[in-house]
């Protein structure tokens, strides 16, 4: 089974059109990759899907603009990732 | 239908909240300065207007999941067909269903039949936003009276 990473950059070079090998753990979505709030929409339901889950994507959001939060910690693929897996198993903790 | 406010559906036929799906009826009426244009001699509603339809019978959709705690605003069009014209006159059916719930946005799927055949059909995401202001939800909750809005579907 492919990793977090893998199947979330195959997501984004997918619905982006953004060419595989340019997405590493470290990119981050909006600064590097440049990909807008409606694009990650996109990204987040196939995550949602692909994963069981809900990003908590208006969380984040507030977080963020109430200086929280920076968009590195959900924003660059490795923190996402690891938010993603934290998402997986405490689902699976509930269930 | 009055075209022109962008008031496109007339009633909400039947909503299910718990199986996330609606059919509203929306009346395309006989004369409108919009057929003066489109097109003379051969009125039809235009494809962004069947469009702006199902995503107003899925906004209804959407208020009554959400009850109402978010407005829902029209994102993203994909996968929109128009596989017939609708004329002046025709009583479009609409029907749409949540396909998807995010945090911050849902996807419907609509369909708009007239006499039963299927004229077009879209996939459409929504951002979901706090109402902004008190005028503008207490003109979604009147028009959500001129609709029919079953105000018990959602008081449960």
């Amino acid at each position: 089974m492919s990793s977090t990473f893998d199947q979330v950059a195959t997501i984004i070079a997918e619905t982006c059109d953004i060419p595989r090998d340019t997405i590493t753990p470290d990119s981050h979505a909006i600064d590097d990759l440049g990909i807008d709030s409606l694009d990650f929409l996109d990204i987040a339901f196939a995550i949602d899907k692909q994963f069981g889950i809900k990003l908590p994507l208006e969380k984040w959001t507030q977080e963020v603009n109430d200086g929280k939060a920076t968009t590195e910690q959900y924003f660059v693929l490795k923190n996402l990732c690891a938010r993603i897996d934290e998402l997986v198993a405490a689902k699976g903790a509930s269930a | 239908m009055q075209l022109e406010y962008f008031h496109m559906i007339d009633r909400i036929v039947d909503l299910k909240v718990d199986e996330k799906t609606i059919v509203v009826e929306a009346q395309v009426p006989q004369e409108s300065t919009i057929f003066e244009g489109h097109f003379p001699g051969y009125p039809l509603m235009p494809g962004v207007l069947l469009i702006e339809s199902m995503a107003q019978a899925s906004g209804w959709l959407q208020l009554g999941v959400f009850r109402f705690e978010r407005m829902p605003i029209l994102a993203a069009v994909k996968e929109a067909k128009v596989r017939g014209s609708v004329f002046p006159g025709e009583l479009m059916s609409i029907e749409a269903s949540l396909t998807h719930e995010g945090s911050g946005y849902a996807m419907t799927e609509a369909k708009i039949r007239v006499g039963g055949k299927l004229r077009a059909n879209a996939a459409l995401t929504f951002t979901l936003i706090p109402f902004p202001n008190a005028d503008m939800r207490s003109h979604m909750d009147a028009i959500a009276k001129r609709v029919g809005f079953p105000q018990q579907a959602i008081s449960s």
